[in-house]
């Protein structure tokens, strides 16, 4: 019943907090209506989840956040180093990452994170999701960044989305 | 102190929106033209923001936050198009 | 005070990486890396101001979350929009001073 009408829990939630911080307000009005988009946005879209997302191991999934909360600040202060400092210097590099996610999320998920952080654009996953195309603004050694990938965003997201 | 926090803001994000408007008419590639009015809206909402800070005033919030939606779509239906040659597949 | 030190002290430093995104964006020398500096640096400066302006309106009328919308927006929607962009680019096969990945791994989806 519940797995009926509530398929995707986390979403409603987040659509029921996204409208009341709109609507700026904890009326018992906004909260029932932004109750009833919650239930029937997920349900609308249902056809646009391909496979379902089972989160394991909370506490993991918050460390990571936390991690990749403070390499954006340290990659920002190294982006800003390298737009600030001699370009001509500057090593930029295409870099393959061999992946072993499968979960299409975990995949979008780690190439978001890679985006995000130190020195990194991920471009282009391939047709199969097995490499994304990571290109970087200064790498002295690729083989160290695709492992430090692997190793730092990579295998949090396997125990998370242990499927 | 606050005064000159927004002053110097105000400065910075308007220096920001001239670079990128001068990237959006050097080019040389359409991804190079895309990506400076991706910028140029970003930082329009900074701006907004600031404007809204430095006035004591939250109306301008959803104008802020429909530029952000609206200039993501934006972005994402002229990226598609360069990459593919269509926007809906 | 401490109030205004922390609204300036976000806004001095969101206004800082606005401006470095947009450095970055007119100076670096091929498209590749001249996405690096809007999706990173700019992102995180909207980011900034967003705090400010949240930590001021809390201060002066009470809670005013709504502004975490657009931060956590922008930070979910740039790695989409950059994606998209160096996905074009390489299918455009845009110049690169590092090698661009053959033809066949590349842009296509």
């Amino acid at each position: 019943m519940t797995r009926r009408w509530l398929p995707h829990p986390v979403t409603s939630c987040v659509l029921l907090v996204a409208w009341l911080l709109l609507n700026r307000s904890v009326d018992a009005g906004h909260v029932l209506l932004g109750a009833l988009l919650a239930v029937v946005i997920p349900l609308a879209v249902r056809r646009f989840f391909q496979r379902p997302v089972r989160l394991r191991r909370p506490r993991a999934a918050v460390r990571l956040a936390l991690v990749v909360l403070w390499d954006i600040v340290l990659a920002n202060v190294s982006v800003a180093r390298l737009v600030l400092g001699p370009s001509a210097r500057l090593r930029p590099a295409f870099v393959e990452v061999a992946l072993d996610v499968e979960h299409p999320v975990a995949v979008a998920l780690l190439a978001s994170i890679v985006t995000m952080t130190p020195g990194t654009v991920s471009c282009d996953p391939s047709r199969d999701r097995r490499r994304i195309l990571v290109h970087a603004l200064d790498v002295d050694d690729p083989d160290r960044l695709a492992r430090e990938i692997k190793s730092r965003y990579e295998r949090p997201l396997l125990e998370i989305f242990a499927c | 102190m606050l005064a000159f926090a927004i002053t110097v803001s105000f400065g910075a994000v308007g220096l920001a929106l001239l670079l990128a408007a001068w990237r959006l008419v050097r080019g040389p590639d359409l991804p190079d033209r895309i990506l400076a009015l991706d910028t140029l809206y970003i930082s329009a909402v900074a701006l907004i923001v600031l404007a809204g800070i430095a006035w004591r005033t939250q109306v301008y919030f959803e104008a802020a936050l429909l530029i952000a939606l609206m200039g993501f779509v934006g972005t994402v239906a002229l990226a598609l198009y360069v990459a593919r040659g269509d926007v809906m597949h | 005070m401490l109030l205004e030190i922390a609204v300036s002290f976000f806004l001095l430093v969101g206004a800082f990486f606005t401006l470095v995104g947009a450095i970055g964006l007119a100076r670096l020398p091929d498209f590749y890396m001249r996405l690096h500096g809007p999706t990173k640096a700019t992102t995180l400066g909207v980011g900034g101001t967003l705090t400010a302006s949240m930590i001021y309106f809390t201060a002066i009328e009470g809670t005013s979350l709504h502004e975490l919308l657009i931060t956590l927006f922008l930070f979910v929607t740039a790695p989409v929009s950059a994606n998209l962009l160096a996905r074009a680019a390489l299918r455009l096969r845009l110049r690169s001073r590092a090698p661009l990945p053959e033809a066949s791994s590349a842009g296509r989806d």
